[in-house]
């Protein structure tokens, strides 16, 4: 029967649906280190369904650890990560397969493939898990494309020929290839002018709405952190010491948040001033 | 749950299924309209749109109560059917599309749906013609390259033996170490090997014309004239000459170099002249260390294989070798230390932005190493057999 095999093969693919309440990225108690040096020490963080997540943390603090350990490219000393409700070591290779299928990732300087073009970079997910016509992948590719604000005269340029700001938008549309559920950026706002930055935040918020994403974003830039999160996770000591709303941050009596959110640069960013937000 | 999905949503309900009512189109939409289910979706569009054009019709209603799922590829391939009949002059309205899929078929609605510019494709005959031309142009600019290469390191080099003190001597030893001390067991070992086997192979013919001996005669003179100084060269140009072009390179790719140039160094005297310094003296030693085994490794294949006793050989290969056998080859090293260390420096400071420029910028410093290497090997046969060397 026609549908019910259709049925059959997307229900093998897909993983179970998270109810709705439940975190969508479930970290219990993880430890990572390297030699000597342990980076996350017990760290629990939850991210729920439909919600975009800040990360901050000092310089060198495992923020891009703890991404890099959900994304299975570190691997963990303790603990339990769990995405979908599935516990990520529980997995079979298949499941995990099926899962990278779900998640898209933006790195920080784009990974872009430098020996394919933008419209290969962003086809190359595409041909390796799905089954489409060629026709229907570029048309999908210059959907992409214009998605994330780009020309689609871009799909014929290579990597090398893109300013900064343009690899960060290719790499978000490859990220975006598959239509993931959720969406890791990696300090997508570093290296780019302020109203790139602020297009790229506007841009990150209209796609979490179009797609129904769920985003993780690291980042330090405070603006980035008062226009689009919804809440913020702030890493220090290899812990989560707060998560909440911009208001649970400025209340935080923690001297590294505290210091982080009152600082010169916080206030210029419209953190703590009345009727800001 | 509308009454339509009771109906339609049962186990054979398609993807998209069409129907005319009157001069009105009717299509109803089921199931996840997601990527996953690429092929078949196309294929229903496809199928729809081929009934549109079957016969004209006025308006059309596109049901999609049904679709459970909807992501981008849903939402390009329901644009493809609107843009049809849009431009078939079709009214169209969309019913029972979830509310939560709304913005992502707008968003696809409103892009301007025009097709990337395909790099066109040239005709294979043409194209081959082309690549000779662009061959030739670029094998002409990469001499001038080299000349250009090989003036500004001159230049570099005088400019340092007017203030010797601005020499990168540390820099050169530990260009040296590496290069030289490290290389020398693989020299070592091949040069020992290509000994024996020369030896083995002259004692194998020889023997039939009963002039074993004359295997010491071959060996010496081959490998002190010939083989000892290409075979380093060889290995050096594989071993150093392309650690030289991915160091240089991938500086030039983290705009070290630059950085260099704008604190007021010159590249070539900081980067270049230390790594080629360091060549011309490590080539030389390692020729005459990989001589010696050669030698070795022959005169020890002489003695078990041939049955020459090691005095014999010793006395044997006196008589047929004078100071000049060893002479031309160890004038010929430095020359190769030059050509190599240029060529490999040239090609790392030839690397672009890109990982792949770095890959193969990194082998045509190898293969052209090689190719010059063999080449001048030529001219200094030619040039010695004039000379009566």
């Amino acid at each position: 029967m026609h549908a019910d095999s259709e049925t059959r093969r997307s229900s093998a693919q897909a993983l179970p649906e998270v109810a709705p309440g439940e975190p969508i990225i479930h970290v219990r108690d993880l430890v990572v280190g390297f030699g000597e040096r342990i980076i996350l020490d017990g760290l629990s963080l939850d991210v729920m369904r439909g919600e975009i997540l800040g990360f901050v943390g000092a310089s060198g603090g495992g923020k891009s650890v703890l991404t890099r350990t959900i994304l299975g490219l570190v691997p963990k000393r303790a603990g339990t990560v769990a995405v979908f409700g599935q516990n990520l070591d529980e997995l079979t290779h298949a499941g995990r397969r099926a899962l990278e299928q779900r998640w898209g990732v933006l790195f920080q300087q784009g990974a872009l493939f430098s020996s394919l073009s933008v419209r290969q970079n962003i086809q190359f997910p595409m041909r390796e898990y799905l089954d489409l016509s060629q026709g229907l992948m570029d048309e999908l590719t210059v959907a992409k494309l214009e998605m994330v604000g780009l020309a689609p005269d871009v799909a014929e340029k290579a990597p090398s020929e893109l300013s900064g700001g343009m690899i960060k938008r290719v790499a978000l549309a490859r990220a975006l290839a598959l239509d993931p559920e959720i969406l890791f950026l990696d300090e997508p706002t570093s290296g780019l002018d302020p109203i790139g930055a602020g297009e790229f935040d506007e841009l990150i918020a209209t796609l979490q709405q179009t797609l129904g994403l769920t985003v993780f974003m690291v980042t330090h830039d405070l603006d980035s952190l008062h226009t689009v999160c919804d809440r913020i996770a702030a890493l220090a000591e290899g812990k989560v010491i707060a998560v909440g709303p911009i208001e649970t941050m400025l209340a935080s009596k923690h001297p590294w948040v505290s210091a982080y959110f009152h600082g010169k640069r916080a206030r210029a960013a419209g953190f703590g001033v009345e009727g800001a937000r | 749950m509308p009454a339509g999905e009771v109906i339609l949503g049962a186990a054979e309900a398609p993807l998209l299924a069409t129907a005319r009512n009157g001069r009105e189109l009717v299509f109803v939409g089921n199931g996840g309209w997601i990527a996953g289910q690429g092929r078949a979706l196309e294929g229903s569009v496809d199928a729809a749109l081929a009934e549109v054009r079957a016969a004209p019709a006025e308006t059309a209603r596109i049901d999609l109560s049904g679709v459970r799922s909807f992501d981008t590829l849903g939402a390009v391939v329901l644009d493809r059917l609107l843009q049809a009949l849009d431009k078939d002059g079709i009214r169209f309205q969309i019913v029972g599309l979830e509310r939560r899929f709304r913005p992502l078929l707008d968003d696809i609605v409103k892009g301007s749906h025009e097709n990337p510019p395909r790099r066109h494709r040239v005709n294979p005959l043409l194209g081959g013609i082309q690549l000779i031309g662009k061959t030739a142009v670029a094998t002409a600019e990469d001499g001038l390259a080299l000349l250009s290469f090989i003036g500004a390191v001159v230049s570099a080099f005088l400019r340092v033996l007017v203030r010797p003190h601005t020499f990168r001597f540390i820099s050169m030893i530990y260009h040296l170490e590496r290069a030289g001390l490290r290389a020398v067991p693989i020299v070592a070992l091949i040069t020992f090997l290509i000994g024996c086997i020369i030896a083995q192979q002259g004692i194998f013919h020889f023997r039939k014309f009963g002039a074993t001996t004359y295997v010491v005669d071959m060996v010496g003179i081959l490998t002190l004239r010939e083989l000892g100084v290409l075979i380093v060269s060889i290995m050096v140009a594989g071993r150093s000459g392309s650690a030289f072009t991915a160091e240089l390179g991938s500086m030039r790719m983290r705009e070290e170099v630059d950085a260099l140039r704008v604190m007021g160094f010159d590249p070539n005297e900081v980067l270049v002249l230390p790594r080629l310094v360091a060549l011309i003296i490590a080539v030389p030693l390692l020729t005459f260390i990989g001589n010696m085994c050669a030698l070795f490794g022959g005169g020890l294949v002489v003695w078990l294989y041939g049955g020459i006793s090691p005095e014999i050989f010793l006395n044997r290969l006196k008589d047929a070798i004078a100071l000049n056998t060893f002479e031309v080859g160890m004038i010929k090293a430095p020359f190769m230390a030059a050509i190599i260390g240029l060529i490999a420096c040239m090609e790392g400071m030839r690397v672009g932005g890109s990982a792949e420029s770095l890959g193969a910028h990194t082998t045509a410093s190898v293969v052209k190493a090689i190719f010059l290497v063999i080449v001048v090997d030529g001219l200094f046969a030619m040039f010695f057999a004039a000379i009566d060397m």
